[in-house]
């Protein structure tokens, strides 16, 4: 029998109880969250089960949420079973003045520079990543682009010096 | 490899202070990276021990772009992740938007973006497999299908207006429809190409320096290429038929018929017969859209939704409706539901993915790019790794890494 999300999810109850929780099904893709602490034992049960089989990385990114109290930044992972091929995506939140979370590297060789490129576009801390430095960005960058408190500049502002790109009067 | 690896060949005396290998810094730019990648090579002679791959030369921060851009301005920005194959990106983008919206395309639709799709399938392919080719000595074989390459770009100059950076299509379908020439040019094309590629074959295929200089080189077992997520083509030349199109068939993939090759190896020389193949199954796919539009209404372009899908100009001149659903759409001020949705795509890479999430505003709250090379590259350094050095370059040209989508 093919594996669907409500058996998916009925598993990953019977085995973490209330610790999974905020299940969702967005477009079809079961998504759940995991505490921050448990990201590793929650995989291993998702690689390791003989059901489940999610052993495929697709996606590992974050995202920044600034009104989410104690729970900023999150991680989010997306897995494939690709013998039943089915999706699943896990989310842990972490408080942006602490942002440790387990690294995935032992599990997939796949998660190394996507948790790079996490750490270095929001700041998460990949604890036990080999090699956790900035991938994209200039080593000498001392902030985390992505997080909101960076907006992009306002297209539509008008105080600029058209002097400076050329294009004012002389 | 271990024997390689701890004979040395430079003997230094015991008190020497210099090392016993040889640190060689291969690009940022580089005649035969094709592409701004840096390598720190630790070599041995010619065998290389270590590789440190640096990334980022040429990242543009497509992510943050598209925070602030309506949904239809962030097209343009996909244009330049694989810019080999950007229709397949645009289209991706168009999707995965068209899925959050829910809106569901014609088959009309489906077929003439399939067919766009698997015509810049066979470009990208072609740029790659002839490139092998070029670095392993053979520069005839690169010279004559880029003419190929130039005629499907003539295609969609026709279909689009733009040749490498297409912005080819809109959310909600083709800004156009194909022209009477677009069609013709797609025959001649059919009708032309096959005996070029069966050509270009020849010249490679069962070459003898060809094939000696690609078999072994920059291998990687299935078990190592699921483990590092490889997908496309260089997984499937690790011998795993994993394909979006078959997996999680979007635009109508489901009604064609055609086969995943795979190869065994995952060397460089299966990497290059798996494109070739698929270049042969992409024809195929393209023939069968053409017989399936012969039975469908051939003015339908695009889906019925005029409050995503931009009006013709003409109609923006002339009528009320058009004017407002124009102004909206530009402004950015269509109802965009509040969702989560990844969608992904079988790019000429591998799974090209977009995670977009949205809060309801004109942009996206969060956009990010799964991209395939990205993801592949990091297994680069363990690939070559008591490997010559010519044969890293060849790993190298058989990844197609493109820069623009490694570092978005």
């Amino acid at each position: 029998m093919a594996l669907t999300n409500e058996h998916i999810k009925e598993r990953l109850q019977q085995q973490f109880g209330e610790q999974v929780s905020e299940w969702e099904e967005h477009y079809g893709l079961l998504t759940f969250k995991a505490p921050a602490e448990m990201n590793l034992k929650v995989m291993q049960f998702l690689y390791d089960d003989e059901e489940l089989r999610f052993r495929f990385l697709t996606d590992l990114t974050g995202i920044h949420y600034p009104n989410r109290a104690s729970e900023e930044l999150c991680v989010v992972y997306h897995l494939h079973n690709m013998i039943d091929n089915i999706r699943l995506r896990m989310k842990i939140y972490v408080p942006v003045s602490k942002p440790d979370v387990f690294t995935a590297t032992q599990l997939y060789a796949g998660a190394n520079w996507m948790e790079r490129e996490t750490y270095d576009f929001f700041g998460i801390q990949f604890i036990g990543h080999p090699n956790l430095k900035r991938i994209l960005n200039v080593d000498e960058m001392d902030y985390f682009p992505m997080r909101k408190e960076y907006p992009l500049e306002d297209s539509t502002r008008i105080d600029k010096d058209d002097e400076m790109f050329g294009r004012g009067e002389l | 490899m271990s024997e390689s690896l701890t004979r040395h060949h430079i003997k230094l005396r015991e008190d020497s202070l210099e090392k016993e290998t040889t640190t060689l810094n291969l690009g940022p730019t580089h005649p035969a990276t094709h592409g701004v990648f840096q390598n720190i090579l630790e070599i041995d002679g010619e065998r290389v021990l270590e590789a440190t791959p640096t990334i980022g030369y040429i990242h543009r921060a497509f992510e943050k772009i598209a925070e602030r851009r309506p949904l239809y301005q962030i097209t343009p920005l996909t244009d330049r992740l694989n810019y080999c194959s950007s229709p397949i990106n645009n289209m991706g983008w168009h999707m995965t938007v068209e899925k959050l919206l829910g809106l569901k395309m014609p088959k009309r639709v489906d077929y003439l973006r399939v067919i766009i799709m698997e015509l810049s399938r066979i470009a990208d392919h072609l740029v790659c497999n002839s490139v092998i080719g070029v670095d392993t000595g053979a520069l005839t074989g690169f010279v004559y299908v880029f003419q190929y390459r130039e005629r499907i770009y003539e295609i969609f100059e026709e279909v689009c207006g733009s040749r490498l950076t297409t912005n080819i299509g809109r959310i909600g379908g083709l800004e156009r429809n194909f022209t009477p020439a677009a069609w013709e040019k797609l025959d001649a094309f059919l009708r032309d190409f096959p005996a070029a590629l069966r050509e270009f074959e020849t010249l490679l295929n069962r070459n003898r320096i060809f094939m000696e200089r690609t078999i072994g080189a920059g291998p990687i077992d299935a078990e190592r290429a699921l483990n590092y997520s490889f997908t496309g083509p260089n997984l499937r030349a690790a011998g795993v038929d994993y394909d979006v199109r078959v997996q999680q068939p979007y635009s109508s993939y489901q009604d064609f018929d055609f086969d995943i090759p795979v190869g065994t190896t995952g060397d460089a020389y299966d990497r290059y017969q798996v494109r070739d193949m698929e270049m042969w199954e992409s024809v195929k796919i393209i023939r069968q859209a053409l017989e399936k539009l012969k039975d469908l209404d051939p003015s339908v372009y695009h889906a019925d939704a005029p409050e995503f899908y931009l009006p013709p100009k003409t109609d923006v001149y002339t009528k009320m409706e058009a004017l407002i659903w124009h102004f909206k759409i530009v402004m950015g001020e269509t109802e965009i539901p509040p969702g989560e949705v990844y969608h992904s795509v079988e790019g000429a890479n591998g799974e090209l993915g977009f995670y977009l999430i949205s809060d309801g505003g004109r942009s996206p709250y969060r956009l990010h790019f799964r991209r395939p090379c990205f993801i592949y590259y990091q297994a680069f350094p363990e690939m070559i790794k008591g490997g010559l050095l010519s044969d890293a370059i060849i790993a190298m040209s058989s990844l197609n890494l493109i820069a623009g989508e490694l570092d978005a």
